[in-house]
């Protein structure tokens, strides 16, 4: 099936990232031809078989409700880009 | 004494032929002196490697004899590592400096090993050749032309030219093993689970697996000794037992069943690689082993359901990477919008940008079904075909890669990259131990052969290497550019 250029628009919004015009049929035909590769799998019937999501079959373990990780907000915050009052701060999004 | 394994460099350190500082010294100077041609270490901590050591040798002097107690390791710059910049070969990351450590990184630290850097890998362990990664290609010790495979090629490139004496790597998809393969060292990639993932930068999260890259099977049981192990920390990691991996090494192979796929044995394969390979499962049979020819019949669609399921976790996983809390932020963003789409788009590479687009694809409304749910099916009859072989055979042998490492640059086609893992991604898929270990050289580079156990037989595999390896000197072979000074 061939990716054409508005799934890759499409996709790319979805994703969060910026396609520039030049590089969309680039995108667009390496996609195109990793989706060839997968859908290999489309040649095998499936039917009866159960889904395999992890290799453990495992359950999720629970732990007692308690706190176990100190606050350490100052540090933490010192990584990101901007920061005022122990907030992140992004552009602007409310007018 | 640098080319030294592991369980050697201790019989030296405990009856003071050399210092852990002098050791530690040793390989900085070899990294100060190789690390321009190889690029394998993004990062080098000389200084707290020494004080490291200096405590190692304080200890030792007190009578502590840890088995890891002052060696000297490289961590794959994708294990958070305290006070020292972890980027995992991105951009994005190019400034990160992690406010806590790996538990891995931790259970190295509290064994005494010595860290001297943090090496170079393929952009968020995204690739087969570490030709994605942000800070240029490491290049092969064996050939400065051809790569060293990837992702965890620095790692790989490092303990091949004796930059260290050991050091971590990750496998989501053959990330140990075909760098070791292509570097002539020891790869080991434990059952999923076997090893906590806490601190350890997610691609793929039912895939990804840590573990030890070095210079004999002995080493990586020693290595495993003391990675392995519950942590809480991680969810997902396993609640099973921890033997001594050293303790098993010395068993009889006698009557020791070896599977091989015939379908890893098949077109595509290169003479040398198989010759190589052959050659080394004669020595199994003297050593009392009977080789069985075996089917894994869906081996062939283990790829395809990779590059759905690790794109898809990967596209999850990495949406953390915003530009809001930690990482690159783009350059006078005009809205939050703006600001999302040009961090990532500036901050990721081509390779991690493509597969974030295959997995955002795959999860997308209306091609579940047809994508992630088919390709766990997928994963269902991988790991049916392993469970059918392992009811016949101890142990299951072929080549790690079909041919040896490949110029840079060779490969430009995303897909033909993607091909390399053939004999390695199923074994992810299903979440089994595996592990490369060097078996000959074609035209003077290294050929690597692959062992997969059932889930949780570790130690089993770690013994069928290592009779391989004292009864052979392949894993001892060097690449004479960068002998000297041994």
């Amino acid at each position: 099936m061939a990716f054409d250029k508005s799934e890759v628009e499409k996709v790319a919004q979805l994703a969060r990232l910026h396609m520039s015009e030049s590089d969309v049929d680039e995108v667009a035909a390496r996609i195109t031809d990793i989706l060839a590769l997968i859908d290999q799998m489309q040649s095998v019937d499936t039917e009866s078989v159960e889904p395999l999501a992890h290799p453990l079959d495992m359950t999720q373990r629970l732990r007692p409700d308690v706190a176990t990780e100190p606050n350490r907000r100052d540090e933490l915050q010192q990584l990101a880009p901007e920061t005022e009052d122990g907030l992140f701060l992004v552009p602007k999004v409310i007018e | 004494m640098i080319e030294k394994t592991v369980a050697e460099l201790y019989g030296a350190l405990n009856s003071g032929e050399i210092s852990s500082v002098e050791l530690t010294q040793a390989y900085l100077d070899r990294i100060n002196r190789y690390n321009e041609t190889l690029n394998a270490f993004i990062t080098v901590s000389d200084e707290s490697a020494l004080s490291k050591a200096k405590q190692a040798d304080a200890l030792r002097a007190k009578g502590d004899s840890s088995p890891l107690l002052g060696i000297p390791l490289a961590h794959k710059d994708i294990f958070c590592t305290e006070g020292v910049k972890t980027t995992c070969g991105s951009k994005i990351l190019h400034n990160f400096i992690s406010p806590y450590d790996a538990t891995v990184v931790t259970r190295f630290n509290d064994a005494g090993a010595v860290m001297l850097g943090k090496t170079n890998m393929d952009e968020f362990a995204m690739g087969s050749s570490n030709e994605t990664s942000y800070f240029g290609p490491v290049r092969n010790p064996w050939d400065t032309e051809r790569v060293p495979g990837g992702s965890s090629g620095g790692s790989a490139a490092a303990v091949a030219a004796d930059l260290c004496a050991m050091a971590t790597g990750t496998d989501t998809g053959g990330s140990i093993r075909q760098p070791a393969a292509f570097c002539g060292v020891t790869g080991f990639k434990p059952s999923y689970g076997r090893i906590s993932r806490w601190g350890m930068i997610a691609f793929a999260s039912s895939l990804d697996q840590a573990g030890p890259i070095c210079k004999s099977a002995e080493d990586a049981a020693l290595m495993l000794n003391a990675m392995a192990g519950l942590d809480t920390k991680d969810s997902t990691s396993a609640d099973v037992d921890v033997e001594d991996y050293t303790a098993g090494l010395d068993n009889s192979l006698e009557g020791l069943r070896i599977g091989l796929p015939r379908q890893h044995f098949a077109e595509g394969l290169s003479a040398d690689v198989e010759q190589a390979v052959r050659d080394a499962l004669r020595v199994y049979e003297k050593l009392g082993a009977e080789l069985v020819d075996i089917d894994l019949p869906n081996n062939h669609l283990s790829v395809s359901a990779y590059y759905v399921v690790a794109p898809a976790e990967a596209s999850a996983n990495l949406s953390r990477f915003d530009g809001v809390r930690y990482g690159y932020r783009c350059e006078d963003p005009v809205d939050l919008e703006d600001m999302y789409k040009r961090t990532r788009s500036e901050g990721f590479g081509e390779e991690v940008k493509r597969r974030i687009m295959v997995g955002t694809y795959a999860l997308s409304a209306g091609f579940y079904d047809a994508y992630y749910r088919k390709a766990q099916k997928i994963r269902r009859l991988i790991k049916n075909d392993f469970d059918a072989a392992f009811k016949d055979v101890d142990i299951i042998i072929g080549p790690t890669s079909p041919h040896t490492a490949f110029k840079l640059g060779a490969k430009t086609d995303p897909v033909a990259m993607y091909l390399e893992d053939i004999y390695t991604i199923a074994v992810n898929l299903a979440g089994l131990p595996g592990m490369s270990v060097p078996v000959g050289l074609a035209d003077g580079l290294p050929v690597g052969m692959h062992m997969v156990a059932s889930d949780f037989a570790e130690a089993k595999l770690l013994n069928v290497a290592h009779q391989f390896q004292k009864n052979t000197d392949w894993h001892r072979q060097r690449a004479t550019a960068f002998t000297e000074g041994q």
